[in-house]
């Protein structure tokens, strides 16, 4: 693997993640904790990928003690259009993704300097940098690290499915049968947890990198400092004549894919549907949110005005009565 | 005992009061729809009703219902400072609904700012401010509900309350 960027940029942010994961475990805002982490991003080099499957499999393998093991039966659950999502007897399943499956491949057979090719590409949780799973959850189960990693964390989530509602890719996924809805009203409220790529935070805070990155054997991803990765990426374009997904997609997220051909051809030619994200351009779903955020301060102001106005209407009229 | 919810009601403030109602029925019916439950319970199947089951439309409209009663708020603030101080005092269960509301206000604005893109807070603190922000609503409502039932109203007249006092 090319250290570049990757080995020794990630080791010395992962030490610093390390070092934040510690003062983090204080029930305060991180905003206000002294930390220079950056936010590091994957850079995705769709040329490089064989579709070996080898980044997949070692998902599995290192993610699998975060696995859900549901307790069966389910409880039955009201009104009866809620609807039990069982991947506990599909495990194996790797051609989308599942509570068991973070990470897969996906296959676009395009036209590539006019020969046709089949390009593959690894799909996951794109981990955007105003994440609008982490930002609408309303319990905060879902949250974004200070190293661009959004997490869902399986304690606390309840299951309902926002996240994947309002994730412009539908990343994550659902197990019924686990998590703190069984010991809240199991019948009326929740329905599981939702699993989804977590990069590998664990490994990343102990400066290991992320075990899709690690055991590729076509150093198709690295991990860096976002801007550093966005510069190589657009390296990468401007060598190729490419194309690059991510870097503005739903605001910008940290995992930048670099493609020869354009993304909307990829895009028509990969399978799509549950658990199978489209590569579609999408535009900042927490933008309108954020504007009306800002828009916020102004009406404090405007009431504040409004009450001295009448203020002083009133004292200029009793002061006009008191003359007469 | 004449309160502000009685009798003397001015044009503005009955105008206000409708606003302050139905500003608090938008953020209380958008905020419990940040739960995914309306969908669930067949409250987006009616029909007119189907926004509330768009998570994006009920926060946007959750984010303007706040945005108005921030502004009715600083507004009954100073307005009280300035001009009510001298003819109306606080009824004790003002104070309470104060306190409530405070907190609602309070987690809800440090909910917002951690929803500003490269604003993080830790998990636990988002756990924190997202339960008592909901805790502190549903005691609210609660309260105002049973308050409303006894007719009890947030202002008196000064006077008449320290009469009353005694």
């Amino acid at each position: 693997m090319d250290g570049k960027i990757s080995r020794r940029s990630f080791i010395k942010g992962g030490l610093a993640v390390a070092g934040a994961a510690v003062a983090s475990s204080l029930p305060m805002p991180e905003a206000v904790k002294a930390s220079s982490v950056e936010e590091l991003g994957t850079l995705i080099d769709v040329r490089k990928c064989i579709g070996c499957g080898a980044c997949v499999e070692a998902c599995k393998d290192v993610n699998e003690p975060k696995f859900p093991e549901p307790k069966k039966p389910f409880p039955k659950m009201y009104p009866n259009r809620v609807k039990v999502s069982d991947w506990s007897d599909k495990r194996d399943v790797d051609d989308r993704l599942t509570p068991y499956n973070w990470l897969y491949i996906q296959e676009a057979t395009v036209t590539v300097n006019g020969k046709e090719e089949t390009l593959t590409l690894p799909r996951r949780c794109m981990h955007c940098q105003n994440p609008p799973c982490a930002d609408l959850c309303p319990w905060g189960a879902a949250y974004k690290l200070k190293n661009g990693i959004t997490r869902i964390n399986s304690d606390y989530c309840l299951g309902g499915s926002k996240c994947k509602n309002v994730c412009p890719w539908h990343i994550p996924q659902r197990q019924t049968g686990v998590g703190l809805y069984l010991d809240l009203l199991p019948a009326f409220a929740g329905n599981g947890v939702m699993y989804k790529c977590d990069r590998c935070y664990n490994r990343i805070s102990k400066g290991k990198l992320p075990a899709c990155i690690d055991v590729c054997p076509e150093d198709v991803q690295k991990i860096g400092p976002r801007d550093e990765i966005l510069k190589e990426a657009h390296a990468i374009q401007k060598e190729i004549g490419g194309y690059i997904y991510g870097e503005k997609e739903n605001g910008g997220t940290n995992t930048i894919y670099v493609s020869p051909v354009p993304f909307e051809d990829l895009n028509r030619a990969i399978s799509k549907g549950p658990g199978r994200p489209n590569l579609k351009p999408k535009k900042d779903s927490m933008a309108q949110a954020d504007n009306l955020a800002k828009a916020m301060v102004i009406a404090p102001i405007a009431g504040m005005a409004a009450a001295a106005a009448k203020f002083f209407v009133g004292a200029k009229k009793s002061m006009g009565s008191e003359d007469k | 005992m004449k309160t502000l919810n009685g009798t003397r009601l001015t044009a503005e403030n009955k105008a206000l009061r409708r606003v302050f109602i139905l500003a608090m029925a938008l953020t209380a019916f958008t905020g419990f729809g940040q739960m995914p439950i309306f969908k669930r319970y067949y409250i987006s199947d009616i029909p007119g009703m189907a926004w509330s089951a768009d998570f994006y439309a009920t926060h946007f409209l959750h984010y303007l219902g706040a945005s108005v009663l921030l502004g009715l708020f600083a507004y009954f603030i100073l307005d009280y400072i300035l001009t009510g101080k001298k003819h109306f005092q606080l009824t004790p269960t003002a104070y309470l609904r104060i306190i409530l509301m405070a907190g609602i206000v309070i987690t809800g604005i440090l909910r917002v700012f951690k929803n500003m893109p490269d604003v993080l807070f830790s998990p636990a603190f988002t756990v924190f401010i997202d339960i008592s922000h909901l805790g502190f609503a549903m005691v609210y409502l609660f309260t105002a509900l049973v308050l409303v039932l006894m007719k009890r109203g947030w202002l008196v007249e000064a006077d008449r309350y320290r009469v009353d006092s005694v």
